[in-house]
């Protein structure tokens, strides 16, 4: 496993969001408070990693994330746009019960990104649909 | 535990970067927490705060909120004012729409927080500014009147 921990410059105040690659995944883990600007850094860094890694999906564990607004809900759906036009598959993973009925009733339900209740679940996910687009192994 | 020891004080933060943004958010759920707000409560309290100290700093060109616990009744609640003396909200009912933005954003932000609090009031004046008060109740409806 290439454990590349980090984002580089995107730790302008001291705090980076961690982006591993496992395998054909990049796992970028979200935690605690996320400051705007972070989170537009972490979408130019995701999409970054994912031209140069060529990795085929991205799993964003939000598990430690306590809110999501507007701002950082549409920072994910524009990293999971992007990972798509880079042939990337995004999975959105470990949402607190309470942030789905909040976003909910904030009227952001997130159209088009897919979830998983785990990382484990979405890397299956990810892994599911690779090899089905490979064919039978 | 510490309820006896320290009542939530009213307190008043400035919003003037993202950073004060998450500062009110961490200051907003630990009045919540302390007034006894369940956690989907704080949840949506501290997302609408988040809403609307954004839209202080970004429409508003900056400001304040001010945090107002309100537990003297047998109810306790959360108030937060968000101030700003920017150009105002010229269409106050355009801006209420979902999905209306002039600041590139989703267009939830006063709309989406109207759903997540109890009540909410918007006093904005051309050229003066904006003020946007919010109040939820710890409870899951709102008070009702002693006796009743």
């Amino acid at each position: 496993m290439t454990g590349a921990a980090g984002t580089g410059p995107a730790g302008g105040h001291g705090f980076t969001v961690p982006v591993l690659q496992l395998g054909d995944v990049l796992l970028v883990t979200l935690q605690g408070e996320l400051h705007d600007g972070m989170a537009e850094q972490l979408q130019q860094d995701v999409t970054d990693r994912i031209s140069h890694t060529r990795v085929t999906g991205v799993v964003i564990d939000i598990s430690g994330v306590e809110i999501v607004d507007s701002f950082l809900g549409r920072v994910l759906a524009e990293i999971a746009a992007g990972a798509d036009l880079l042939a990337a598959r995004t999975v959105l993973a470990g949402m607190r019960p309470a942030v789905a009925i909040t976003l909910v009733e904030l009227g952001l339900t997130l159209p088009g990104l897919r979830t998983a209740l785990d990382v484990e679940r979405a890397m299956e996910l990810l892994g599911a649909a690779s090899r089905q687009g490979e064919g039978s192994p | 535990m510490m309820r006896a020891a320290r009542h939530a004080a009213p307190a008043t933060l400035p919003i003037g970067s993202d950073a004060d943004l998450a500062w009110v958010r961490q200051q907003v759920r630990q009045t919540a927490a302390e007034l006894g707000f369940g956690l989907v409560q704080q949840t949506k309290l501290v997302t609408a705060a988040s809403e609307l100290a954004r839209n202080t700093l970004v429409h508003g060109g900056g400001g304040q909120v001010r945090i107002i616990p309100l537990d003297s009744g047998p109810s306790r609640g959360l108030r937060l004012s968000f101030v700003d003396t920017g150009p105002g909200i010229r269409d106050l009912e355009q801006a209420m729409t979902d999905g209306y933005t002039s600041g590139g954003g989703l267009g939830l932000g006063m709309s989406g927080s109207k759903r997540l609090v109890h009540e909410f009031e918007v006093d904005t004046r051309p050229g003066e500014g904006t003020t946007v008060t919010v109040t939820a109740w710890a409870t899951a409806v709102p008070p009702s009147r002693p006796g009743s």
